[in-house]
This record gives structure tokens, sequence and C-alpha cells, in this order.
């Protein structure tokens, strides 16, 4: 944690939870140089005392307020988002808030994970608590000072008035006191209607630093005696590390040791994060990057099969074989499927698949560590920094409070930093080669190392009677290491004969979480499909879909529907309106989607550049409740959907005898700026609901948008991603 | 290993190095000047973009032998206190997600307006497409890119 410095003289205590389970820690400094000097923002300082009031704050005797940000930024802004929550409560102005990345702190913090679209879910109530706590002891003690009652006092934006004698103090004229007084059994919390922080376009914190070229990202950390180290992992799934010849590389300039490493030993317990498929690695130490990067390619290293290896078309069979003929587990059952599709008048019946997706973050992965005997401090990109202590503490035997986990800004995450073997990596190759090190992937190692969203296929049915109304439908969808059907969500519960079955295919190539998981594929298969259905029910594909959302809402068929049908018809209505649907023209697609607790629906206009599909316009609705920061969430909508296109036009990595045939950009295809849709126009639902997430619902929907779009655009159903195959649209 | 003097952001910077060792890693573990990134090593990325006597040119794909005298400019010597008229549009429109590639997108844009100072929509999409941004800000990449063209216009 950054205010507890030893040489500074604070102490802590950790007080009792007022709510949401939430610690708040005080702490205060006993003496220091005050520097009351403040520049205008963005340069915005504390002075040198402060008092920290809890764990989330540091109120200077200047009224500037310090707000740590407790979870991993990964460019979904909640270094923006969750530090307005607590000012929000806290009343301040937030021109007068630095906002701090808060280290690993599991004493005083819940949940710092970047994952699940839950960061804003999950801390909107403990950081309005916080910010409610701060100004109640804040309060508490300007009534002490003033020596009248705290019911007479009012806050206004870092400022406490006793309007009954004209007087008033400033937050950091009574924070000591504060920080000395007891926590309230309860506090109370702003109503919506007077929120001045929560709901106001704001713009990122660390946007200066960004467009500035500042030191922010794992990758750009430096420190005294630092060496650079580089890994080398086996070139294909299937394979493990052989025998090691170093000789071309022990005396080359700045190099000073190959070691190799192995993160999964046996009797070490492993985290559900340790995804690793290459546990057993080779790693080059020396004086700068390129250095290292240069001597891992001089390695003779031979490598031994460790199960077969895999290709693509033998990976695709398989899943095939298994989708229809393998025995599946039901996962849901309502009525009686199989007699609703066999009095059916029209079954339409799909199969819909994607390939394995690296995330590709564009900072490589890279993490610092510096392991001592009796203690080890990193610092890097990683979503889920509670889980990477844990196993490196078990991996250094060392226990976890002498591992200490500072995060850093992320040049994307995508879920690839929910798995952290390269911080563990990290640690191990300090500790082998004993000095602190900055692990560096280069892009080859990231797209090569697995973790990958996993191939999917999935098989859609459809029966429709004669009166065009869905009586049946049943999903059976499979994937590598998973299936991604989501058994309660839309449509169940919309159609009274539902069959939901799961097939998992186990494969040697390691997979993970990518954002919005399973959703960004199953949104756009099944998107795709219902507008196929709609089609062969002679009716629009959003009124089709509003019937179904009516009939969930008056009379839904099963318990356990895993959605609000009136608000994710809201959604469509809106987006339909908005997009003027009615009149719109042919080269339109539309689609919903619920998933990360939000709804989305989407009209996606598409057209033909050189018989390539190019998204052009995207109209999206979006009901995520109450919007914390309008600016951030416009961006992260706008940022999902040109991912979800990108990689449904364009993302692929295929395998011969099991090494990615895809290493690098130049053929690895992410969209770019001349392929990304010319506007997005995005529409809020406004309403009062507590917030819900936004990092990954508009990603899953456009897929199945673009899908339909193409449709209208060529006549050509696209059920196989990646979509982008100029010959065949041009056939 | 030989001695290399070079001008960046206008100051001269005296290193030892190989003459293969690309611009990148000089910049970034010799100098300390993080804030060009590294990508893809290939070109292929644009996150490692500085200008190189104005124009625009790729780091990672730059030996360091292969260097002149040519004065390097990067995202920190951009402008003295960030207020290029390209940054500030960045912020106007509150451009980042992650923020990893902007540093390159800033210099690509700054060296796209230098050669063509009132840029069409098609040449900002084509002048820009050398730049990879996994986050998708692309819609206002292209809007901040208009902002300064008109500013500097």
């Amino acid at each position: 944690m950054s205010q507890q410095t030893t040489s500074r003289r604070s102490f802590l205590k950790v007080s009792a939870a007022t709510g949401g389970g939430l610690l708040l820690g005080f702490s205060w400094l006993t003496s220091c140089e005050s520097d009351k000097a403040r520049k205008a923002r963005p340069e915005l300082v504390m002075p040198e005392e402060w008092v920290a009031v809890n764990a989330f704050l540091k109120i200077g005797e200047n009224g500037v307020v310090t707000i740590m940000s407790p979870n991993p930024e990964i460019g979904q802004n909640v270094k923006t988002a969750m530090p307005m929550i607590v000012a929000e409560e806290l009343d301040v102005d937030w021109n007068n808030v630095i906002v701090e990345q808060a280290g690993l702190d599991t004493d005083n913090f819940e949940r710092q994970i970047a994952g699940g679209s839950q960061s804003i879910r999950h801390g909107w109530e403990p950081l309005r608590k916080t910010g409610a706590t701060a100004r109640y002891l804040l309060l508490q003690a300007a009534a002490q000072q003033l020596e009248v009652d705290p019911a007479e006092l009012r806050t206004e934006r870092g400022m406490i008035y006793h309007d009954g004698s004209d007087r008033s103090l400033g937050y950091g004229e009574v924070a000591s006191l504060a920080a000395t007084l007891p926590l309230p059994e309860e506090v109370t919390l702003k109503q919506n209607a007077d929120f001045s922080i929560v709901g106001v376009a704001t713009k990122n914190v660390d946007a200066t630093k960004i467009v500035t070229g500042r030191p922010l990202y794992g990758l750009d950390i430096q420190r005294e005696g630092m060496k650079y180290a580089a890994i080398v992992h086996p070139p294909a799934f299937g394979l493990k590390l052989k025998s090691v010849d170093d000789s071309a590389v022990r005396g080359m300039p700045g190099i000073q040791g190959v070691y190799t490493i192995n993160a999964a030993p046996e009797g070490v317990e492993l985290q559900w994060s340790d995804v690793n498929a290459f546990p057993n690695l080779v790693a080059v130490v020396g004086d700068d990057t390129w250095q290292v990067f240069q001597a891992k390619t001089k390695l003779a290293l031979e490598w031994e099969e460790d199960s077969a290896p895999e290709s693509s078309p033998m990976q695709r069979e398989r899943l095939q074989e298994l989708l229809l003929e393998g025995k599946a587990e039901e996962a849901r059952r309502d009525g009686d499927p199989e007699a609703a599709f066999a009095r059916a008048a029209t079954v339409v019946d799909r199969i819909y698949s994607a390939p394995f997706l690296p995330h590709n973050t564009m900072e490589p992965m890279n993490f610092f560590a510096d392991v001592r005997d009796d203690r080890a401090e990193l610092v890097g990109p990683i979503q889920t920094p509670e889980f990477l202590r844990k196993s490196v503490s078990a991996l250094l035997d060392m226990p976890e409070d002498k591992v200490s986990i500072m995060m850093s800004r992320m040049g994307g995450g995508f879920g690839r930093r929910l798995y952290g073997n390269f911080g563990v990596e990290a640690a191990l190759i300090s500790r082998a080669a004993g000095v602190p090190v900055k692990l560096v992937y280069t892009r080859e190692d990231d797209m090569t190392q697995g973790t990958y969203r996993p191939e999917y296929l999935v098989r859609y049915r459809a029966a429709l009677d004669e009166d065009g109304k869905l009586i049946g439908f049943h999903v059976r969808g499979t994937g590598a290491g998973e299936s991604p059907v989501f058994a309660n969500r839309f449509p169940a519960g919309t159609v009274d004969n539902y069959l939901a079955e799961n097939l998992t295919q186990e494969s040697n190539v390691s997979t993970g979480a990518w954002r919005a998981p399973r959703s960004n594929f199953i949104a756009g298969a099944e998107q795709s499909f219902l507008d196929e259905v709609a089609e062969a029910a002679g009716k629009d594909p959003i009124d089709f879909r509003l019937e179904l959302f009516a009939r969930a809402a008056s009379d839904p068929v099963g318990e356990n529907n895993d959605y609000d049908a009136e608000r994710y018809a809201g959604v469509l209505e809106l987006v339909r309106d908005k997009s003027g649907w009615s009149t719109g023209d042919d080269a339109r697609g539309v689609a919903a989607y619920y998933c990360h607790n939000s709804y989305v629906a989407q009209v996606v206009e598409a057209s033909l550049v050189d018989g390539e599909p190019r998204v052009t316009e995207v109209h999206c609705a979006v009901d995520c409740g109450i919007v914390v920061n309008p600016e951030g969430a416009h961006n992260q909508v706008e940022g999902g959907i040109i991912d979800g296109v990108g990689h449904a036009l364009y993302g692929a990595v295929t395998f011969t005898d099991g090494k990615p045939d895809q290493q690098n950009f130049d053929n690895y295809r992410l969209i770019r700026h001349i392929e990304a849709p010319r506007a997005i126009h995005t529409h809020f639902v406004e309403n009062d609901i507590a917030p819900t997430g936004l990092g990954e619902p508009s990603l899953p929907p456009v897929i199945g948008g673009l899908a339909n779009a193409i449709y209208r655009l060529t006549g050509e159903r696209v059920y196989d991603q990646p979509f982008a195959k100029p010959r065949e649209l041009r056939g | 290993m030989a001695t290399y003097t070079l001008t960046v952001n206008g100051q001269s910077r005296t290193v030892e190095a190989d003459p293969d060792m690309p611009l990148l890693w000089i910049l970034r573990d010799k100098l300390g000047l993080v804030g060009t990134k590294y990508g893809c090593g290939i070109g292929a990325c644009g996150a490692c973009t500085v200008h190189l006597d104005g124009a625009a040119v790729r780091s990672c794909s730059l030996p360091v032998g292969k260097l002149r005298d040519e004065p390097i400019t990067t995202i920190e010597g951009l402008s003295a206190d960030g207020d290029h008229p390209v940054q500030l549009a960045w912020l106007e429109h509150d451009v980042p997600q992650c923020g990893y590639c902007q540093a390159g997108q800033i210099m690509s844009a700054a060296s796209l307006l230098n050669g063509i100072p009132n840029p069409g929509d098609d040449e900002i999409r084509s002048g820009m497409s050398g730049n990879i941004c996994r986050c998708g800000t692309y819609t206002r990449i292209h809007a901040a890119v208009k902002s300064a063209a008109e500013k500097l216009s």
C-alpha cells in the first residue's frame, strides 16, 4: 500500500466493517513538513502532510483528496469510475481528487479482480458506504470542533458549513480529528437524484499520462539493478522440454545466465488461475530486452512429445463428431421437445462454429519480480492479484504476507491476465537468477502460449407450427474444454418445449476466459439463428423477438430464466426506435443479448468493400442500470462493438501438428482503423437500478447483428467465423 | 558494441549498443524513454512509432547502426508540456481505453497532419491504419485527428 511507509512514521489500525464486509483501515502521520502549494489540474499534488481517513482515502489539509482505486485497470476505466463513486458520497469536488492505484491489500479491499464486468457492480455499495462513512466522520469531527450538533451541519464539495453561525471548515481541517473517531453503525447514502459526480461524463484519470508517454504499464518498470528476462516455451501444444544446450548463449555479451524453471512442480497446490500448457520453460536473463530476445533464439533446445499434437482439421472433425453423435449432459428440459419437433410444420436446423482466439493484448505478457530469501515483491499487469500471490507463495514456499503485489495499468486484459503464469514465471526466474528481473514476452511468445478462447461448435434446432409459432427449441453445444451453452438464457422461458445440452471436448491446447466468455460465441450463433427462424416464420426479426419476450414476461416457461424479459424487450424497442428500423434499408441486421447482468440490443449496418463485409454504422441500446461515467461507458460500448466485429470478421488461430500457424500480426489479422465502423450511436436506458457490467456486454450481440447484416447484404447466411472470406462472398 | 550519439527530443544522448539493436530498445532500456511501446517487433502494429527527422517510423524495426544523425522525436518530446494539438485532441475526445497503443497513434497522427494538414476521412483512415488499437477506440481516434486538424489549420 502506498501510504503506509515506516519512514513516514505512520501507523495503522484496522477497525470493524461498516457494511458490505468492507474494512476501513485508519492511519495518520505524526508530523511532517507541510506544502500547501497546489497546481491546477492535471498536476494536483497532495501536501506532505495528510491524513488517511481510511484505506480508500487520504485528505490533505489543503483539501486535496486522494482516493485509492482498488481494482486492476485493464482499459475498462474503473480507475476513474470507482473513485467517482467514493467521491460522490464523500461529497468532494472531483477537481480536487487525485486517484491512486491500490496494490493488493486483502485486509482492506474486497474482490480486487478485473473480470466478469463485475468491478462496478460489486463495488457500487461498498464504495458508496466508504465515501459516506468518511463524510460522516468528517461531520462528527467538525461538530466537535465547532461545538455544535452534527445535524446542524451540511457538506458541499469538500466543505462543511454551519449555516446557523455562518462558519465553515474544509475537510482538510478536520481530517486528523475525524480519523480518531469511532465508526458509525450505519450511514445514510445519497438519493440518486442528488448525484453530482455519478452520471457526469468524466475524463479518464490517466489520460494526460497516457498521451504524454509517462511510465504506467508493467512493461515500463525499471529499477536499479534490475535485469531483463525472456522465456522459451515449447513451439507446439503437446510438446515438452527435453534438453537444453545453452553453450551458444553463455558467452554472449550482456547475458547473465540461462535457467530452467518449473511452474507446476509435484506437490504444490495450483490455483484455478494457473492455466499453463507449458510449465517447464527455459529463461534467459541479461542486461536489456533486445539482448535476451536475441539470446533465446540461439539456445539449442530439444522437445519431446507429452501428448499427441493436434491440427485444426482434426480438431474440427472431432468436435463435429461429438456434436452430432456424442452423449450429452442435459442442462435443461421443458415440456416435450421431441414431440414438438415431431409435429412441427417447419424445422430450422443449423450449425455454427468459431475458432480458437488469442487475446493479443497490445502490451505483451510481462512482470517484474524481486525475490529475496525472506520476501518477494511483484509488480505488473494482473487481473487476479490475489490468486497470483497464492501461486507465488506456494511455489516459493513463502508465507503470503511476505509476497507483495502491485498492479500496473494494463495494456489490455480481455481475460488473458486472469491467468498469471507470467507473474509466477518472473518470480521463479528472479529466485533462480538471484536478481530482480522484468520478464517480457515477445509477441510470438504471447500469441503461441495458449489460454485461448476455445474453439466452439453449436447446433440449433427450432420447431415452428403452421402459424409460424415457435413450439420447440433445441440447443446443443460443444467446445474445447467447455460447452458454450447457457441453458437458462433466452430463448429458454419463451417456448414450451425446450432442450439444452452440453458436450465437452478435451484438447491439449490450453483455453481460458476471453472477453465475455462463451457469450462471445453463443450470442452471435443464437442471434443469427433466431433471425433465420423469424424469416422462416414470416416475421420481422424484432417483432419475432418481442413476441417471445412478451410470452416470457406474462407466462414464463420454467423458473430459472436468467433474464428480465421486460428489460430485454426495452433495449430492443429502444434500438428499433433510435435506428429507425422500420424504415431501415436492407443491409441491416439486428441482435440483442443479455450477459454480465446487462442488456444490449444493436442494429448493425454493413457494406461490401472489395468483396469483404465491413460494418459501417451501429445503433446500440444498453441497459446497465445507473451509468456511473457516461464518457467511459460510451467508450466501452464502442470498443466492445469494434472488438466483436473485428474478431468475428478476421480472428482465428489454427494449428499444424500442435504449432500455432499465426504467431504475429503479419499473419494474424486484427481490425484496423480503415475497417472500423464509421459511426456508433449508443443509447443508455435511464433508470435507478444499481449499475451492472459494461466491459463485456456490447461485444457478444454485435457478432449476430453482423451475421444478419451480411445475409441482407449478400443473400447468404454465414455460419462459421471468421466471416471475412472474400472469395466465397464474391462467389 | 559501438558508441552512438543520437539526438533525442532535442538532447544529445550517447549509448553503447550492438549496431543491430533496434531504436525501440535503445529508447526504452538504455535511455529510459518508455513511452514508446513494444507491440510486435516486426513493424506491423505501430505501437513503437516515433519521428525520425519529422517522419513517422517504426522504431522496433530500425537498427541503431542504420541511423545517421537524424533528429528523433518520441512521445515524451512531441511537446514540452503535453499540449501538442494532437495530444489535446486525444484528451478532448477521451480516446484511451487501456492506452497502450495511444503514444504510437498520436505520433502517427502528428506525422499525418504534418504531411496532410487537412486530411479527409479516407486519408485519416488509411493514414492511421498502420496502428492497431486492440481496445477498438478507432471512432474516437478518428474524431480526435479531425479535431486536431481543425485546430492546426
